[in-house]
């Protein structure tokens, strides 16, 4: 026994251990066996696997493997649920909201104690940390339920939503994916992970306890294949996926074509940037908090440090120095800064991943003191002298390992910031207010952190840009992942398609307008000869392929000929697309604007060519729709400097801009029916915000698009903002899709174009909109708007802390 | 004056790499070489970062993070006794008050917990007695033999505005008749107004008035407007030879906190680092619960080190905390809660 007179010596830190036993208690009560919650009624165990406390390595219950039947009850018992919980209106939702966020305050300690029990990760971080931010979470989005009707006005629930969550903040990541679920009107069907299931379960039981109606929540247990059943469900309107990259990609492809929505946050490497003016004190406690904090298993671990040359030593000097006094062990010691790592498997990878880090030639340092050796722990790690070109330095750890790499100039910083696959986060300390803004836009993340790292609210949307995934969660815009527009949910049920009706178009006898008939004058002898061509870095170009496909019109005769073309020439369009962004992206809105109004003016100038061309190809209204062009020119010429971004309240002295940034380069395959608005409606929007873009018009009457490029060369539109490229829509759409350094793709066409390219976007987790199902384009209400603004941006959202 | 020459500051600059060699540190287990102070080196105070908002985020976790329970709680509230510096500095001090405040300095914690902690051999008293001038001969006379140092606060406390050689002859006349540490003011208005030259030089000038006597420096903090301020005022203050830097007067508006502590321990580490001399630390005003003390421990541990534990290195400026921390110490020995009344009265 240690005496108060040897402690009055030694000044050492004793054990300060908070009691598992109600956790322990909470268990034993129901056998520590559990079944599934489907449909408000617990099934009955089986099928059981064993959960591990990782910090003794002791079993603490058995839960039950989720099957296909299982996840089909859940989902039946969600779609059951389903009317009567939209139904129950936004104030409905909002008071059950309410009701789980008190509940879980009044149980935070349970959930904190058995979240520390099962994932290993400290007492201080689930009680102070994770439970609050849940909380929070839920009374956030009972605000949003409440404000349903008012904010987002024409949007309904998408559905039932199926979620799966990881194990590094199981609770927190069941609420950021039930509560704005439950506030838009979905049912849900979500899988904890296998490692971290029991808070979901506490949280089953509060769900109850607040008398949540049958089927809105239901929980099943299970591992990767539960997850691939929920995925493949043919049930469920959306799936929300928090996990690795590699998982993200394989939902990605599970659900391609399907219809469903998809948002997924996955992976990172990100960057930590330390410039010379920094207060490297305050540095190095955030650095603790970005790469220690839960171990490093944290999607949005500042894993990368990066730091000036000049101070880069003395910022290393000063973290092993830090390193020295962090305390490792016991996850329920309550005066421990770093618990055990999840699982077994976990381990076995940091550490491998660490030799190969050592192999590779980087210096590799930990602090002095021991590390336990029972148990799932793993010492803090430090890596000097890393060269990016390190497996260390590009592969997510998932653990408590930094790696360092140093810059010389804010460019560099920025450089090497973006030199990832990834983009989920970044932190940037500066004392100069200039560097540090100018410094936050030019990295690609969703969340940049100025001064700080690791903070969260719900008010703020987290997620991320390229590999680590799209959607948003928290915030307005994490809203909108559960949201449809009313009337485009039921299509996709009802099976309404484009290209269904496409086939019907081309099926009836051609409709001769006037106008066409005009082009077609004998008395002028014949037309003077056109060759339309491709449009590419803001000159005509003849295809690669030396080939032309021709074009009938819609009285069955040929109206001419447009270029064939192929992958070179998407290679050279998506190029010229990127040379043109840096420019474009950053052009003031009013400028973009004026360009805009600049394309309405001179298409309106041509108006009756352009109609008459267009009824050429289609026997519609050519002239409707040539006002509607004018009309939609116009629309995005009034919001390229109207969409503005939001400054979020969050809970400290400081603000979190959430900017409005442009995708990058947008793949766009335009819709049939339409040649001309349809092209108008997706590009208008893309280069509204600041994209370029490489479009595909439609592939049977492409002439109107390739008449349109007279029209911007006429312009002032620079250079390789809008790309033209005719062909065989899906399999340059498909191209496009497969193209890595192509940021987003829209496409609107048949069902069998719509999944190749979702599939072929997994590759580097491009974002999508794609659709098959008919869309009024005439109409304001569904071919404009907000929706495609959204769809046309990222979110990136900037946390300010300030303060003298 | 000063009986060794200056050493060369050699602090590292934001923008300078670390030096190839650190200074020798002059500290051991049993003492602390005394900081002759260093020259003004005016553009290592101006390249000085402080960044507020992280600054509060780190302290607000210090409590969090770290917590003694027990045994261990016991002991630490022991330690904690012995960094007191029990003041009393009211207008109304008159000897008896002060006497009864001795007194208490000498036997802090009643003999029977003293026993049941099985600690007698400690024979614990706390840091230092802090008093006016005025009552600096009734504590050394009430002190005698205890081996408790008086301190004195001092050069026109708390404002620190009276002029300049009234200030000096003050700190003379406090050493002269007994004081053993000296707790200094300095002017705000230098700070204010950026006037380092000015800051060094009468902190400097204090120094060499206190002699053999200790010095602590009043940066006051509360009235310093910025954490920036508080750093560039305790580096400005260790440069012109504080043994300690001191939050507060106890009369700001606001007084000793973890944010304002946590910079200045910062300041402490680099000029250590740096010069190889340890300048002490003490947070004064409003430290009342033996919770908050401990909190000064867990910063002062993680953050400098178990040697800057030490009353040489370490003091608390307070009163009423020893009460609260008997209390605590009592609760331990019996498991019941206490109450103030159960012991002897500051």
């Amino acid at each position: 026994m240690t005496s108060v007179r040897e402690v009055f010596d030694t000044m050492e830190y004793g054990p300060a251990p908070e009691s598992a036993k109600p956790a322990e208690q909470w268990l034993e009560q129901r056998n520590a066996r559990f079944g599934h919650f489907i449909g408000g009624t617990w099934t009955k165990p089986s099928n059981t696997f064993e959960v591990i406390n990782p910090a003794t390595g002791k079993r603490i219950a058995a839960v039950s493997e989720g099957s296909a039947t299982e996840v089909d009850a859940a989902v039946k018992a969600a779609r059951k649920a389903l009317p009567a919980w939209q139904a129950l209106g936004g104030h409905g939702r909002a008071r059950y909201l309410y009701a789980l966020a008190r509940a879980v305050q009044r149980n935070s300690r349970l959930l904190a104690v058995l979240e520390s029990m099962d994932n290993g990760k400290s007492i201080r971080e689930t009680r102070d940390i994770d439970v609050p931010l849940v909380a929070r979470h839920f009374y956030h989005h009972a605000g949003w339920a409440q404000l349903m009707d008012t904010e987002f006005a024409g949007h309904h629930g998408a559905g039932v939503v199926g979620q799966i969550i990881p194990w590094n903040f199981p609770l927190l990541m069941m609420a950021w994916k039930v509560a704005p679920a439950l506030a838009a009107g979905c049912t849900i069907v979500i899988k904890p992970a296998e490692f971290t299931p029991l808070t979901a379960l506490v949280f089953g039981e509060l769900a109850e306890s607040v008398g949540l109606p049958a089927g809105v929540l239901n929980i099943v247990t299970g591992d990767g294949d539960t997850g691939a059943a929920i995925v493949a469900h043919d049930g469920v309107d959306k799936i929300a996926f928090t996990g690795s990259t590699e998982v993200g990609r394989i939902i990605r492809k599970a659900t391609a074509g399907s219809g469903k929505k998809l948002s997924l946050e996955l992976g990172g490497k990100s960057p930590f940037i330390v410039f010379d003016d920094a207060d490297l004190d305050s540095v190095v406690e955030g650095v603790v908090d970005a790469i220690w904090f839960n171990q490093g298993q944290v999607c949005c671990a500042g894993s990368r440090l990066l730091a000036q040359e000049g101070i880069a030593e003395r910022l290393y000097a000063k973290l092993r120095a830090r390193m020295e006094t962090l305390r490792l062990g016991s996850p329920l010691d309550k005066a421990v800064d770093m618990g055990a790592i999840v699982a077994p498997v976990q381990l076995e990878r940091i550490r491998s991943l660490v030799d190969q880090g050592k192999t590779e030639g980087a210096d590799f340092w930990q602090p002095s003191w021991a590390c336990p050796t029972e148990g799932c722990f793993y010492p803090p790690t430090l890596f000097t002298n890393v060269q990016p070109s390190s497996s260390i330095a590009q592969v997510e750890i998932f653990g408590p390992v930094l790696v360092a790499m140093t810059f010389r100039t804010p460019s560099e910083a920025v450089a090497l910031a973006n030199n990832t696959p990834y983009g989920l986060a970044a932190s940037v300390w500066s004392e100069s207010i200039n560097l540090a803004l100018d410094i936050a836009p030019k990295i690609k993340a969703g969340v940049v952190w100025i001064n700080s790292t690791n903070l969260f609210d719900a008010a703020a949307g987290f997620g991320g840009y390229r590999e680590s995934g799209f959607g948003r969660e928290g915030g307005r815009e994490g809203m909108y992942e559960y949201l449809k527009k009313v009337g485009r949910a039921e299509e996709r049920r009802s099976g309404r398609s484009s290209s269904r009706k496409a086939a019907r178009a081309s099926e009836r006898p051609a409709a001769r307008s006037r106008r066409a008939a005009e082009l077609d004058d004998p008395d002028r002898g014949p037309l003077v000869d056109r060759t339309a061509k491709l449009f590419i870095g803001g000159k005509q170009a003849r295809p690669d392929s030396g080939y032309s496909r021709r074009v009938v019109g819609a009285n069955g005769r040929v109206l001419g000929e447009v270029g064939d073309g192929n992958r070179k020439d998407l290679r050279n369009a998506v190029e010229a697309a990127h040379g043109a962004l840096a420019g474009w992206s950053k052009a003031t809105g009013h400028n973009r604007a004026q360009i805009l109004y600049y394309i309405a003016e001179n298409l309106a100038a041509r108006s009756t060519e352009f109609a008459a061309r267009v009824g050429a190809l289609t026997g519609g209204d050519g002239e409707a729709e040539v006002d509607a062009c004018v009309r939609r020119l116009f629309t995005y010429g009034a919001w390229a400097d109207k969409y503005d971004g939001q400054v979020h309240q969050v809970p400290l002295r400081g603000v979190a801009l959430a900017m409005n940034e442009p995708i990058g380069v947008i793949g766009v395959a335009a819709p049939e029916e339409h040649p001309l608005l349809g092209l108008v409606s997706l590009v208008g929007p893309a280069i509204a915000v600041g994209n370029t873009v490489v479009a595909i018009p439609s592939e049977r009457a492409p002439l109107a698009a390739t008449d349109f490029y007279q029209v911007l060369e006429t312009s002032d539109l620079p250079a390789g903002v809008i790309n033209i490229v005719t062909g065989a829509k899906d399999a340059l759409a498909k191209t496009l899709a497969e193209h890595d350094d192509v940021d987003a793709v829209w496409y609107f066409g048949s069902h069998e174009g719509v999944r190749a390219v979702e599939l072929a976007s997994a590759g580097n987790m491009k974002r999508t909109f794609a659709e098959w199902t008919t869309r009024d384009w005439l109409s304001p209400a569904d071919g404009e708007g907000r929706e495609f603004l959204r769809e046309a941006t990222q979110v990136k959202n900037i946390w300010i802390p300030y303060g003298e | 004056m000063q009986s060794k020459p200056e050493p060369a500051l050699r602090l590292a600059r934001a923008d300078a790499p670390l030096r190839p060699e650190p200074p020798q540190p002059r500290l051991t287990d049993a003492g602390v070489e005394r900081n002759p102070g260093t020259p003004l080196d005016l553009d290592l105070v101006r390249t000085l970062r402080v960044n507020r908002s992280a600054v509060e985020r780190r302290a607000a976790t210090i409590p969090t993070r770290r917590t003694v329970k027990k045994e261990w709680q016991a002991a630490w509230l022991l330690r904690a006794v012995s960094l007191i510096d029990l003041t009393t500095l009211a207008g109304d001090d008159t000897p008896g008050n002060v006497r009864r405040l001795c007194a208490k300095a000498a036997r802090p914690v009643r003999g029977d917990l003293v026993a049941a902690l099985g600690v007698e051999d400690l024979r614990l008293t706390v840091g230092a007695v802090c008093v006016y001038h005025a009552m600096v001969p009734t504590a050394v006379d009430a002190l005698e033999g205890t081996g408790i140092p008086v301190a004195a606060v001092s050069t026109g406390f708390p404002a620190g505005l009276s002029p300049l050689e009234e200030r000096v002859r003050e700190i003379r006349a406090s050493v002269a008749a007994g004081a053993k540490e000296i707790d200094i003011v300095i002017t705000r208005g230098h700070v204010l107004t950026g006037n380092w030259q000015a800051l060094y030089d009468e902190v400097r000038m204090f120094r060499e008035a206190c002699g053999d006597a200790h010095m602590k420096s009043i940066l006051a903090t509360g009235e310093l407007a910025t954490l920036g301020n508080v750093a560039r005022a305790s580096m400005v203050a260790m440069m012109a030879g504080s043994d300690f830097i001191k939050t507060s007067t106890g009369k700001e508006g606001v007084n000793a906190t973890l944010p304002f502590s946590l910079v200045m321990v910062r300041m402490i580490r680099e000029f250590y680092e740096a010069t190889g001399f340890a300048v002490g630390y003490k947070p004064a005003g409003g430290i009342r619960s033996a919770k908050n003390a401990l909190e000064y421990l867990y910063l002062m541990k993680d953050e400098l080190g178990n040697r800057w534990l030490k009353p040489d290195l370490f003091r608390f400026g307070a009163s009423s905390l020893l009460t609260d921390i008997e209390r605590q110490l009592e609760h331990f020995v019996t498991g019941r809660y206490s109450a103030a009344h159960r012991h002897p009265m500051v």
